[in-house]
């Protein structure tokens, strides 16, 4: 657990880049398209082959609903079929005859819950140096690399975020080790074969970023640049020019080469990729705003934000997602100043909050996390709904990655990803009873068959126990 | 200043502070610590900075301050099992960072005492959280012993070693191994050799040689192998538990008590036979070294179900500034009582293994850790059920004496409360 989290304090989360969601539509070559038109770039080399797994049609009644959005309803019904939430009310929502029902009686209902910030499968447990993929340390820059191609799908952690935290969608992240560390992939928290059988389909792409302590200490101790913040920028604005140049060269319409980095760097500047920036300190965000105004991106998220709080009307008003823990704090220099009711703050003054983990033990908890968060945001005297905080959890980190069109809400239409929690989500007693994903049961305590076991943790001690 | 120092000493061991004063507390939800379930109604009585009487029907003493605490939750100060508080300011700023002594060249001698810092922030940050008292350890490096360990208060006071070399703490999972040489089979090895040189230096043999241990070392040793002092053993996986206990027949005069244990509950019955004390992680579940396979939140609830007696403690575990996540580890132990197949504790039993559990297995549970009759006064009025993740301390005592509940954290923010500057920079704002 120590190395885990000094891990974490390196690999503080890196900005993901979002890749547009879909390979560039296959051309339907009309008869009259120039024949010498150079072939389109594919945007989706490694595409997802995840399809939903069989559910059965659902019905949760007399249960308590909080619908990822801030709403609540008593003695609710949800009812979900074919892989998609159809509908959620009150008591009279009519539920048709031949489905499966639940009592929810005492029991609450969420959104499956969504980690914007997470390593599972680029630093699996178990922790051992051969398992270390989620900082390519070798350069300040390397937009080029891409997170899925470390993600170890048996991650024995992905069960543990599924059975303990109800966890239904994660955005894996390279470490912070980089200003430019790479993309980010966006998961179903679903095992599968291959990382491809796992990946969200259709979310964007992030771009990890980084600022502050860990690029200028890896380098810097390295005797080569960035070794100070001011290096840090300087790196960072010299490869925006290169990729604007590069952009500019790539929509010339004359051949050009290649280069994956540069690529990555182009779909944020297309606002195909999502900025997912690592950054504690208030007046370096600050500085990161300007950085992308200077070259015409868009910040999506901040992450480790621990001192978003002093710049809560900036983060507002630049409409920028927090990304933050509830009270982790002091293990760094830059993490001096953070407070646990940083969240509180910032929602208080309408900017957006997100509570994420980097860490596959809280990954467990990030219900008792936003519990946490909440209750030192009351304490100051804060009028916060648990139904809000609840969207700390859920919508907010589903819209910072662009895909709250699709999940992160309990709204007809939406996939059905939720949680049947045994008592409020954000109480310490209460625990996951069921998940599904999709609208297939993926987790039930009561049945120690529906709990996925990965390929390494068969045939040791504890396997398929309930961890 | 060898006077000056043990005269130090003197004035910190278990002392009464010089405000102490009658305090009952009243009407609260009671819990004695012990285990026992919560008293509604109940009444402490704190004289001269020492529990006098609790429970249902106590008389308030006629010259006792009294505090209503109707509605409110009454129980002993959080008592962290495991920790590395005041040991460290700011964890990866060199200067402030007290946890190992590793390049020293010495390890069983190194004491934490001298180290431990009340002024530093974390301790304020954690009693407000209601952490009352905490076992420190040192953290090993280069050397299978890490050296001695303290317990301490939260104190706002200059004083707050408890006691010091209660413990010394040796590693002989796998940090153990790597510190031996890369090996169980050295640190095993390591172990014995090290005693027997100590034992060679207690006789004064000739034989004695310091390939081994430094003089400093083996003196620090004559306490654990005469079962003065209690030896701390991390350990993690089944085999190794049960190999330790092993050491534990070879050398019966030594008091053990197994720290980490992440696998206990595999060889739980083995444990509660040798009768060792268990000071555990609460909520480790995943296989995060190949110590720690079969690792389930279960863990607890089934060595306790087997007759160990088994607390918690924060092993490796943000153990320098999060102690106040004690409480949330307890409450998440309880919560599985809820779920199929998991084991827990009952919230009485989870209580006691934050408050009598630590104090018992360092062999300070009769003067720390409950409300029983003499032990020291440190209590916290909750505004709700303490192990529940909404609540908070109102009121905190140590020794008998309230302690402040502001902190560096508070100060920022009020300063931020509404982020915008205004007609002076946020700087003046103080």
């Amino acid at each position: 657990m120590r190395e885990r989290f000094r891990w974490s304090i390196l690999a503080a989360p890196l900005a993901l880049i979002a890749c547009s969601n879909t390979t560039e539509a296959p051309k339907s070559a009309s008869a009259d398209a120039p024949a010498e038109k150079p072939a389109k770039l594919n945007k989706d080399p490694y595409p997802s082959t995840y399809k939903p797994y069989p559910g059965v049609a659902t019905a949760i009644r007399n249960v308590t609903i909080f619908d990822g959005e801030g709403g609540r309803i008593d003695n609710g019904v949800v009812f979900f079929a074919g892989d998609k939430i159809q509908s959620v009310g009150g008591p009279d929502t009519p539920i048709p005859a031949d489905v499966a029902v639940f009592d929810g009686n005492g029991k609450f209902v969420t959104p499956g819950i969504i980690d914007i910030h997470s390593h599972l499968g680029d630093y699996p447990t178990p922790s051992v140096d051969a398992h270390d993929d989620g900082n390519e340390a070798t350069s300040p820059t390397t937009p080029e690399v891409w997170a899925e191609h470390s993600v170890w799908p048996q991650d024995p952690g992905f069960s543990r975020a599924l059975a303990n935290g109800g966890i239904t969608t994660l955005q894996i992240l390279p470490g912070s080790a980089n200003l430019m560390g790479g993309r980010s992939v966006v998961l179903k928290n679903v095992y599968a074969r291959t990382v491809q059988g796992m990946k969200f389909p259709g979310a964007p792409y992030g771009l990890k970023m980084a600022c502050g302590e860990n690029p200028k200490r890896v380098y810097g101790a390295r005797g080569r640049m960035p070794s100070t913040r001011m290096g840090n920028l300087a790196v960072n604005r010299q490869t925006w020019i290169k990729a604007q140049e590069y952009r500019k060269k790539r929509d010339s319409g004359k051949d050009y080469t290649r280069d994956i980095g540069m690529e990555t760097l182009a779909g944020v500047l297309d606002g195909d990729i999502t900025i997912q920036n690592h950054c504690y300190r208030a007046d370096e965000m600050a500085i990161v705003l300007d950085m992308a105004k200077e070259f015409g991106y868009k910040v999506s998220t901040f992450h480790h934000a621990v001192e978003s709080y002093k710049i809560a009307d900036l983060l507002r008003e630049n409409d920028v997602c927090s990304a933050v823990w509830a009270d982790w704090w002091g293990f760094k220099m830059e993490a001096y100043d953070a407070i646990p009711e940083n969240a509180g703050i910032l929602h208080n003054a309408g900017a957006c909050v997100i509570i994420h983990s980097d860490d596959e033990n809280q990954i467990q908890r990030l219900n008792q996390e936003a519990a946490k968060a909440l209750s030192d945001a009351r304490r100051m005297g804060f009028q916060i709904s648990d139904a809000d905080a609840i969207r700390w959890l859920t919508y907010n980190p589903a819209k910072a990655m662009g895909i709250d069109k699709m999940t992160g809400s309990l709204k007809p239409g939406k996939m059905a990803d939720l949680v049947l929690w045994n008592g409020n989500p954000l109480s310490v007693y209460s625990r996951p009873e069921k998940v599904w994903v999709d609208g297939a049961l993926l987790f039930d305590a009561a049945d120690a068959k529906r709990r996925p076991v990965s390929d390494f943790e068969l045939g040791q001690p504890g396997e398929g126990d309930v961890k | 200043m060898r006077h000056l120092l043990l005269a130090a000493a003197a004035l910190t061991a278990l002392a009464s502070p010089a405000n102490a004063e009658t305090i009952a507390i009243t009407g609260g939800k009671l819990v004695i610590g012990d285990g026992s379930a919560p008293i509604e109604g109940g009444t402490v009585v704190i004289r001269d900075g020492n529990v006098v009487a609790a429970g249902a029907g106590v008389a308030v003493p006629a010259n006792a301050r009294t505090i209503d605490a109707s509605g409110k939750w009454v129980t002993p100060g959080v008592f962290a099992g495991f920790s590395r508080l005041g040991l460290s300011e700011v964890d990866a700023v060199n200067g402030t960072n007290d946890k190992s002594g590793g390049k020293s060249g010495f390890s069983a001698a190194i004491d934490v005492a001298p180290a431990i810092d009340p002024f530093r922030s974390p301790i304020a940050v954690n009693r407000s959280a209601g952490v009352t008292r905490a076992v420190v350890a040192p953290e090993a490096a280069g050397n299978i012993f890490a050296g001695q360990g303290a317990v301490m208060d939260l104190g706002s006071d200059s004083d707050a070693v408890t006691k010091a070399r209660v413990f010394q703490f040796v590693e002989l999972g796998e940090n153990g191994a790597a510190a031996a040489g890369g090996s169980r089979s050295s640190s095993h090895l390591l172990f014995r050799a090290m005693l027997r040189e100590a034992q060679d230096y207690a006789a004064g043999r000739n034989a004695y040689d310091d390939e081994l241990l430094r003089a400093e070392d083996a003196k620090a040793l004559q306490a654990v192998l005469r079962g003065e002092q209690r030896l701390l053993v991390r350990v993690e996986a089944a085999n190794d538990i049960l190999r330790v206990l092993e050491l534990k027949r070879d050398y019966p005069a030594i008091k053990m008590v197994l720290v980490g244990v992440s696998e206990g509950w595999r060889v739980a019955d083995r444990i509660a036979a040798a009768g060792v004390p268990v000071i555990a992680s609460a909520l480790n579940d995943l296989p995060a070294t190949f110590e720690l396979l079969g690792a389930t939140q279960s863990n607890i609830g089934r060595m306790k179900d087997a007759g160990v007696k088994v607390s918690i403690g924060m092993t490796d575990d943000r153990d320098s500034h999060q102690l106040r996540y004690t409480t949330q580890y307890a409450g998440n132990l309880v919560s599985l009582q809820k779920v199929p197949r998991a084991t827990g504790l009952s919230w009485d039993e989870a209580f006691a293994a934050i408050s009598s559990g630590p104090a018992e297995a360092i062999g300070m549970g009769d003067q720390l850790g409950s409300f029983k009759v003499g032990r020291v006064g440190d209590v916290v009025v909750w505004d709700g059920d303490p192990l529940e993740l909404s609540s908070a301390p109102v009121a905190v005592f140590v020794d008998g004496v309230e302690q402040p509940l502001g902190n560096r954290q508070n100060r920022l923010r009020d300063r931020y409360r509404t982020p915008q500057e205004g007609s002076l920079p946020k700087a003046y704002e103080h």
